[in-house]
């Protein structure tokens, strides 16, 4: 479903990322872990074109993204993504919020794209605040709602960025649940996270990354078993501490 | 010393008629100001080089010479330019919509920039193109973020249009200073349009700091 092959990138003369290649198959759930600056997040962002790479390619659902003629607007449409700090409408309800790239991005029409938008709100547990703005939700409810958007547009694999990094810790569970939900429905994710517990409860593989480079990828048995890089043990050792 | 106040009175309905010409230029600059700034703004903040180079050199070019001579300018070229003679009241028109053009600009693009960039992936993530993020993601925003100092230009603009009677157009000012030759009462004439700009002005203005407030309890 993913393939990336070889990317790397730079900021001027800093590398961020060094030849970084992985897969995400139909129905996998890959968690990405490494410590804050590792290159994870820049990573994720690559696989829909939102930080573009100097080198290597990610064919996307058989689809390059190197290739200057992708249509890229349309291969996004296709890629869920969360964000770290949500990224709502804010001059927009909660029902606009789920239903405008459905209607101007898919064409679909404003009920068609309100009833798929309210059954999503539903199975997250928000239709009470279909007609509030975002800023009237919780971190958690803008996150779940920032969910149930990016299905709305029927995705064909998900990507997470630190979906729960800027929540406070009694909104975790709350957005955790439905990805784990999501995860046992058969979507193919790709999360960058810290949450290892979401990883080992339902990950496929762990990527570990470090100073830009993959440094372990492997099953999530292995992962936790026995990470053969001693920096992928020392990160664990640190976050599975308390 | 007599003031004659009477015949301002006398006088009202051709005040009114350039008072309207007044409004009718500011609503106009104001909303093609408004358009073709936002074309500007986003031809600023374009990584497209020529286009971002060419509007800052029109921004630039207009924000840095006089109004007074730019209304002069464009009076004597556009009949020169066009073989038209468009008079003083077209031609005012349309200096100020290319003026003001540039000072909108410099606003909308500050408001674009207050836009965070995670919206601006959030839009792109979406799917939206370039046009539809701007149309359903940032523009929406960023006007909310600098709606009052769009109507604050928008006072300046109003009070700006004062000046378009050198051309011989026959705006608030040129009205006024028309009865005041004709009857000379030039201190009359120019008190009373002077209480007119300040009113309408003032009212404005307290207006927009309200509205200000408003828009800080929304966000």
């Amino acid at each position: 479903m993913i393939s990336i092959k070889n990317v790397s990138k730079w900021y001027g003369n800093f590398q961020v990322l060094t030849d970084c290649t992985t897969e995400v198959k139909k129905g996998e759930v890959v968690v990405v872990c490494g410590p804050s600056g590792s290159g994870k997040s820049t990573l994720i962002k690559t696989v829909n074109a939102l930080e573009p790479f100097q080198k290597g390619d990610i064919v996307v659902d058989g689809i390059s993204i190197a290739d200057p003629k992708t249509n890229l607007p349309k291969l996004r449409s296709r890629v869920g993504m969360v964000f770290q700090h949500f990224e709502l409408f804010p001059h927009l309800t909660i029902t606009d919020n789920l239903a405008i790239a459905q209607q101007k991005v898919l064409g679909r029409s404003r009920d068609e794209a309100r009833a798929k938008g309210a059954k999503l709100l539903e199975r997250v547990g928000l239709s009470a605040h279909a007609a509030k703005f975002p800023g009237q939700l919780s971190g958690g409810q803008q996150q779940r709602v920032a969910i149930a958007r990016a299905l709305a547009m029927d995705p064909i694999v998900m990507l997470f960025d630190e979906p729960t990094s800027a929540l406070d810790p009694e909104m975790v569970n709350e957005v955790l649940d439905v990805m784990v939900q999501l995860a046992h429905e058969g979507m193919t994710m790709m999360c960058v996270t810290h949450e290892m517990g979401f990883a080992r409860k339902v990950a496929n593989r762990v990527i570990f990354m470090d100073k830009g480079k993959i440094e372990e990828d492997c099953s999530k048995e292995d992962f936790f078993g026995s990470p053969r890089g001693e920096r992928a043990q020392l990160f664990l050792s640190k976050i599975l501490q308390h | 010393m007599d003031f004659n106040f009477s015949a301002i009175v006398d006088s009202k309905d051709f005040l009114w008629e350039g008072l309207k010409y007044s409004a009718s230029l500011t609503l106009f600059a104001t909303f093609f100001g408004i358009v073709f700034g936002t074309l500007l703004a986003m031809a600023r903040l374009s990584s497209i080089k020529p286009l971002n180079l060419a509007a800052s050199a029109y921004v630039n070019l207009f924000r840095s010479v006089p109004l007074l001579l730019v209304i002069f300018w464009f009076y004597i070229l556009v009949p020169l330019i066009s073989g038209v003679q468009v008079g003083a009241d077209k031609s005012a028109y349309i200096t100020f919509a290319i003026f003001e053009a540039a000072y909108f600009c410099e606003i909308i693009r500050a408001g674009i920039q207050s836009i965070s960039r995670g919206q601006v992936s959030a839009g792109q993530a979406m799917g939206f193109t370039y046009a539809q993020n701007m149309r359903y993601v940032i523009l929406p925003q960023a006007f909310r973020n600098v709606v009052p100092l769009l109507l604050t230009q928008t006072i300046i603009l109003f009070q700006d249009t004062s000046l378009v009677y050198v051309v011989g157009a026959t705006d608030l000012l040129g009205a006024a200073s028309k009865v005041a030759n004709r009857d000379y009462i030039p201190v009359e004439m120019y008190v009373t349009v002077a209480v007119i700009y300040f009113t309408i002005s003032f009212v404005l203005s307290r207006l927009v700091k309200r509205l200000h407030t408003a828009i800080a309890v929304i966000r």
